[in-house]
């Protein structure tokens, strides 16, 4: 039975790839915090999670990537390969607690927190990735 | 890959910080400046923050929300027209022809709270940094151990 990696490794490489992007996004909040105007900014993340673990592309199937074709039932399958998750489409506008008089909303605290959270999370989904590839070091090597 | 472009991000916000500590000190340090006439004063600078916006696609877009990534940039620098004080000093060798000096408009205590508040948002961009730079070292590692 051919080992299908991405259904192996499970969740957790989206979730990699989407916690990245939120802290991508918590970044630039933080490097804004003294930016007059600036909207503070936050990724949906059950909806990025859910889309990227689907696979989907939402902007239609048109450029659909190439899928490899399999002459033999021994041949190891892949699953669709993913574009580059876009998570453009889940970033919402933060709510602001507390509206300051130069229209930024950035609260700093909030977004250190949100930040600091992401990245233990993003730390968490490390390790299970790592338990993962042990796993299979132990099958091979026995 | 995203991790990398917080490297960006965060130095953008550093480097524009420290103009706005930069204004500060000059600004401080010209609190006690006079001059003869009240143009000649030293008038406070502060710096224009701007967010701009990384990736291409992002900019050509006209929807808010297409642009993750938000770097800053001092746009420029703005002088306060606030009017500074006159002061009556005839032996200043600076004084003008009745005997006044002009002072500059920096207020002290303003800056003192502005440099405060530049050097925490500093600090945490230097701990964005910090930290993602800990999580790309732990993700090249995948595997390793």
């Amino acid at each position: 039975m051919p080992l299908n990696l991405d259904a192996y490794l499970g969740i957790q490489p989206d979730a990699l790839e989407v916690y990245s992007q939120r802290g991508e996004v918590l970044a630039a909040n933080l490097a804004n915090a003294d930016t007059p105007g600036y909207l503070a900014r936050d990724i949906d993340f059950r909806a990025a999670l859910a889309a990227a673990s689907q696979g989907q592309d939402t902007s239609g199937s048109a450029d659909a990537p190439l899928q490899p074709e399999t002459t033999s039932s021994d041949d190891v399958t892949a699953s669709s390969p993913q574009d580059s998750l876009s998570t453009e489409q889940y970033l919402k506008y933060r709510v602001p607690l507390a509206p300051s008089l130069d229209g930024n909303t950035v609260d700093s605290q909030m977004e250190e927190s949100a930040f600091a959270q992401n990245n233990v999370r993003y730390e968490a989904s490390l390790t299970f990735l790592e338990d993962r590839f042990n796993e299979l070091t132990t099958v091979i090597t026995g | 890959m995203a991790l990398t472009n917080i490297f960006n991000i965060a130095g953008s916000g550093m480097s524009a910080e420290s103009v706005r500590l930069n204004t500060v000190a000059s600004n401080l340090a010209n609190a006690d400046s006079v001059s003869s006439s009240p143009d000649g004063a030293y008038k406070a600078r502060y710096p224009v923050f701007q967010a701009v916006q990384n990736s291409l696609a992002a900019a050509a877009s006209s929807d808010p929300l297409q642009a993750a990534d938000a770097s800053v940039k001092v746009q420029g620098i703005v002088q306060s027209t606030t009017p500074g004080t006159a002061s009556y000093d005839p032996g200043n060798p600076l004084a003008d022809a009745n005997g006044y000096v002009y002072s500059s408009n920096v207020n002290v205590v303003e800056q003192m709270a502005d440099m405060i508040s530049a050097s925490r948002s500093y600090q945490n961009d230097a701990d964005v940094l910090n930290t993602s730079k800990q999580l790309m070292l732990d993700t090249l590692k995948l595997g390793q151990s």
